[in-house]
């Protein structure tokens, strides 16, 4: 079966063209730092989203531990820069190769020894706490007391005055994920990818090397997913253990895409916007009564997920082609 | 070297709480065994039992033990409740959607605790509670010990409930071969709530034996589900006595690796044993291939 | 715009509070001169971590602040102002930095004047950076890590004391009772939290009480959370430490404390420093026994001010505890509105400028006079507290403590 919404070809790039255009306008129009800061924040986890989407979306392998990769990202620029005077552009970068090869690394292990289904997300997780443990014993990453990123705005330093600055970064950050996602619709590598979701024996079967695909899609998703770990730390100046590497980071990154709807270009999109929305609606509608929001954010979440059971690209799908679902 | 001398004493420590972790996976194990999915509520489902367990001592005066007789059935209800109503509508058969709605499920309940019951940390003072046994290798807290031996007996009666009755022989087939169960006419989702409730019930009783040597806070699920998650895995999802001796086997090795490493540190020990099983032996220790 | 943000922001109970004394204006001058009255109400960000793990600290430290803005305004606002009133306006940062630093952006929206918060270090860092550039004075009420001032942020002031110098007065006092007594402590175990606080802690204590002639047996980092005490508790026992330094949030002292008190391990002293529960009511309340002799470096107030005594009765009647939270907040609002009293402005600018000349001294810290030194309060400082029987008493330092020290604690059996 083939998930939810699938804007594909043509289409697919008239979207991302029209996303674009928005995207470069929009903080022309926001003149809220508020709404600004909202922005970004949606484009950031839209990223983490994006990255988790590779893998767990396209490939079919569900991760707990994206933290590893984003922890990994966040903290190669932070040392880098703070023990060694790396700029942090080009820690940025940096961030996306350790990102990756952490990515590779567990999933040499983890491939190798065929970890699927459940078994792999929780040795995820447990990749991302063992990281945790260590980040919080090493005398580079400041262990418990963290790593603070000195203060010094300037953009060749990776640090804007203005908020723009960084709006523009994610965003093109985003606009990556967006062509790396068109790019697995439309590739051999994607199509095996995606083959190997749908049935990884019938794959092997096929001639498939399914290990190398895997490989490369955890790689892929590491990468990305360090890339938004840089940032972070670059538009937030301080890190410790389990900012970085704590399971909370894991949890969002699979959170909006499956919201959003796994394996589409535009899914981690959508929901990263969608439960950013609904959170400032909570927000707004409980005031200041501890925990209800949250509360009532959870309980949407519940809603969604009992009637949008392809998230939320599924359910443009589904008025579309209403007929055809029949048959599955 | 100091660590040698109370190596046995750490040992002792480890089986103790190992007990504990042991029992707050029973749950998790049976409801993975048949249901297969990944709780993320199980934390909270022990948070809502240990405020039960803390209400009835502190507005009725009802000792956490004699709450055995109250908590895990009530927990049962809940948990039946939750599978039939919530979790076996959201699933629309795809395991990602059972994972995100006990994700919803766990944000819901933990922060309306937050809100009906504030961030306090709560704890209870029992007659017992600072009372110890003497081993003469080590003293060990009576609630500790009491809950050692509990662990040991609600293992072996849900190892007996599961072997010898109707609805559990029903279960176990259902675990093994879910559309094969259907067709000889198993109620299907009346057996997964029912397996959702035992699972539930059985954190009902960690809770009664957990709360006289801890506290509760709208966050003390996440205290142990991790931990939790790493004994089922390590004992073999779905394997009463895996989740017993993987208890054991990561009490014992959080407190010699705390003992070796310190406790920040210490704590490796359980991940890369978690991980290794993982690698070599994913069934874990006791359990089946599916 | 007055009077809508008044009726949306201050609440119901103000409002009736307002009430009986509008009607009594409106009833002799007619209903313009209520108008006339009203100053515009000076918004004030309380921001703190009332959702997720910290939770209870965040929710103690909104209260503190909340009370002080009722307390304020019941007593006729900013006199300077016209009677201005304060506006809270609450913000949750869920304990993250990302979403404290989003709840400093909707402050800056809605016009608050200054912000007062965040609770924790990671946050703290995070909000003030955040405030900085729309210039928004930023009140840090905790946030010890010596980090959230020594940036160069020119709106960030911290009332009370960093990390350093409660370090550095945790182990004057510590001399202190040594020199005191007859019996000497010198052999220590640290056992710590592992976050920012705890560690930082840790870390300073390694360097500086050997220079004291202190002997550190051992340093033990613990995670947050916890599960079990009992190793630690075996490995104090094995060593006999003279003192044991704990240094964790509440539930985890708790849990130490009673496995200590489980296991009769015995020492000189327990000599916490930022106990989470150390100075705690609810603790000594529900543990009195295993809570007893403990001493603890932390935040505390003045004994001798009758202020802080009101206010804790005040607390108590709203069935809160009285803790650090509590009333370093509610002493951050009160700074506040000294600032604006002298200022006569609600602009930011000039807040700002009003707090760095501030030399506030109503307030019921053992501070003296405010000073603020490229935004740190120099004569912030924590005292030294024990528990004794069931209250908690201040022991040093000795010109306002209202009890002598029981050092070394007697064996507890």
């Amino acid at each position: 079966m083939m998930p939810s919404l699938r804007l594909s070809g043509q289409r697919a790039l008239w979207a991302m063209a029209g996303v674009a255009i928005i995207g470069v306008v929009l903080p022309l129009l926001l003149r809220s730092d508020f709404w600004l800061n909202f922005a970004i924040m949606v484009l950031f986890f839209t990223v983490l989203g994006q990255a988790w989407n590779i893998l767990g979306g396209y490939g079919g392998q569900f991760s707990f531990g994206h933290a590893a990769f984003f922890g990994t990202g966040a903290y190669v620029t932070a040392v880098l820069q703070v023990k060694f005077g790396i700029n942090p552009w080009l820690g940025f970068v940096l961030a996306g190769i350790g990102g990756g090869l952490v990515g590779a690394a567990i999933g040499f292990l983890s491939f190798r020894y065929g970890l699927r289904g459940s078994y792999f997300a929780l040795v995820t997780l447990a990749f991302a706490e063992v990281l945790r443990i260590l980040a919080n014993a090493a005398a580079f990453t400041g262990g418990g007391v963290g790593t603070l990123i000195p203060l010094k705005q300037t953009a060749a330093n990776f640090q804007f005055v203005d908020k723009t600055g960084f709006y523009f970064v994610i965003f093109a950050l985003m606009l990556i994920g967006l062509l790396l996602a068109y790019w697995l619709e439309n590739s051999r590598f994607g199509a095996r990818l995606m083959a190997i979701r749908e049935n990884e024996d019938a794959a092997r079967a096929l001639g498939v090397n399914a290990f190398a695909i895997k490989l490369g899609a955890i790689s892929l998703s590491g990468a990305l997913a360090g890339l938004a770990g840089a940032f972070y730390a670059q538009y937030f100046l301080y890190l410790d253990p389990r900012l970085a590497y704590g399971p909370g980071i894991s949890v969002e990154a699979l959170l909006v895409p499956i919201i959003g709807g796994m394996g589409t270009i535009f899914g981690p999109l959508l929901g990263a916007t969608v439960l950013h929305v609904v959170g400032e609606i909570a927000r707004k509608v409980m005031g200041d009564a501890v925990g209800l929001n949250l509360a009532l954010y959870g309980m949407v979440l519940v809603a969604m997920v009992l009637f949008l059971p392809n998230g939320i690209a599924g359910l443009a799908r589904r008025q579309r082609l209403k007929p055809k679902e029949e048959r599955l | 070297m100091l660590e040698f001398s109370i190596l046995l004493p750490a040992l002792l420590n480890g089986l103790t709480i190992g007990a504990v972790y042991a029992l707050v996976a029973l749950g998790l194990t049976l409801i993975y065994g048949v249901l297969h999915i990944i709780n993320f509520a199980h934390g909270s489902m022990l948070m809502l039992a240990l405020y039960g367990v803390f209400f009835l001592h502190a507005l009725f005066g009802i000792d956490p033990y004699v709450s055995l007789l109250i908590v895990p059935p009530a927990l049962f209800v809940l948990g039946y409740a939750l599978q039939r109503g919530v979790i076996g509508r959201a699933s629309h058969g795809k395991d990602e959607n059972i994972l995100l709605v006990t994700l919803g499920l766990a944000i819901v309940m933990d922060n309306l605790a937050l809100y009906f019951w504030k961030a306090d940390t709560r704890t209870i003072d029992t007659p017992y509670g600072f009372d110890t046994v003497d081993l003469g290798i080590a003293t060990i807290a009576v609630p500790k010990a009491v809950a050692f031996v509990a662990a040991l007996l609600i293992c072996c009666a849900l190892w007996l409930l599961m072997a010898r009755t109707d609805l559990c022989k029903a279960i176990r087939a259902l675990a093994k071969e879910r559309q094969g169960a259907q067709l000889v006419g198993i109620n299907v989702p009346h057996l997964f709530a029912m397996s959702f409730g035992i699972g539930a019930a059985c954190v009902g009783a960690a809770a009664c034996l957990l709360l006289p040597s801890f506290y509760v806070a709208p966050d003390v699920g996440q205290v142990f589900v991790l931990i939790a998650f790493t004994v089922v895995v390590l004992g073999g999802m779905g394997s009463f006595a895996g989740a017993l001796i993987g208890g054991m086997i990561i009490g014992v090795t959080e407190s010699i690796g705390g003992l070796f490493l310190g406790e920040s540190l210490g704590q490796l020990g359980i991940f890369v044993i978690f991980i290794a099983v993982l690698l070599f032996r994913p069934t874990g220790l006791l359990g089946h291939r599916a | 715009m007055t009077e809508r943000n008044r009726s949306r922001g201050i609440g119901r109970r103000q409002l009736l509070a307002a009430g009986s004394t509008a009607a009594l204006v409106a009833g002799v001058g007619g209903f313009p001169a209520i108008l006339k009255a009203q100053a515009p109400a000076i918004k004030v960000g309380i921001l703190h971590p009332v959702t997720g793990p910290l939770a209870y600290s965040g929710t103690q430290a909104r209260a503190g602040a909340t009370m002080a803005i009722e307390a304020i305004n019941a007593a006729g606002g900013i006199k300077s102002m016209g009677g201005a009133k304060l506006e809270a306006v609450l913000g949750d940062a869920q304990s993250k930095p990302d979403v404290g630093a989003a709840e400093v952006e909707k402050m800056n929206e809605a016009g608050v004047s200054a912000i007062i918060g965040p609770f924790a270090s990671g946050i703290a860092l995070a909000t003030t950076q955040a405030a900085a550039k729309h210039n928004i004075p930023h009140i840090v009420d905790v946030g010890v890590v010596d980090q959230v001032v020594t940036r160069g942020l020119a709106n960030t002031f911290r009332f009370g004391p960093g990390l350093a110098k409660v370090v550095d007065t945790a182990i004057a006092n510590l001399v202190a009772l040594n020199a005191a007594s007859a019996t000497k402590a010198k052999t220590v175990m640290i056992v710590h939290e592992e976050s920012a606080f705890g560690s930082g802690m840790a870390k300073t204590l390694n360097e500086q009480l050997p220079q004291k002639g202190f002997e550190i047996l051992e340093t033990i980092s613990h995670p947050n959370p916890t599960r079990d005490f009992d190793n630690i508790a075996l490995k104090i026992k094995a060593r006999k430490p003279d003192l044991i330094i704990p240094s964790n949030y509440y539930g985890e002292f708790v849990l130490l404390a009673r496995t200590l008190r489980q296991q009769k391990v015995e020492a000189k002293a327990i000599y916490s420093i930022l106990g989470g529960a150390a100075s705690n009511f609810r603790f000594v309340n529900e543990f009195e026994d295993a809570a007893q002799y403990i001493i603890d470096c932390n935040h505390w107030v003045d004994p001798r001010k009758p202020e802080a005594a009101a206010l804790r009765k005040k607390v108590e009647d709203q069935k809160l505890f009285f803790t650090y939270e509590v009333f370093l907040n509610h002493e951050c609002v009160r700074l506040l509105a000294d600032a604006l009293e002298r200022g006569k402005s609600s602009k930011r600018e000039d807040i700002t400028a009003a707090l760095t000349s501030s030399s506030w001294a109503g307030h019921m810290m053992p501070y003296g006079p405010t000073k603020f030194v490229n935004g740190q309060n120099e004569g912030a400082a924590p005292v030294n507290t024990q528990i004794i029987g069931k209250d908690i008493k201040v022991i040093f330092p000795a010109a306002f403590a209202d009890a002598k020290p029981v050092f070394p604690m007697p064996a507890r059996g």
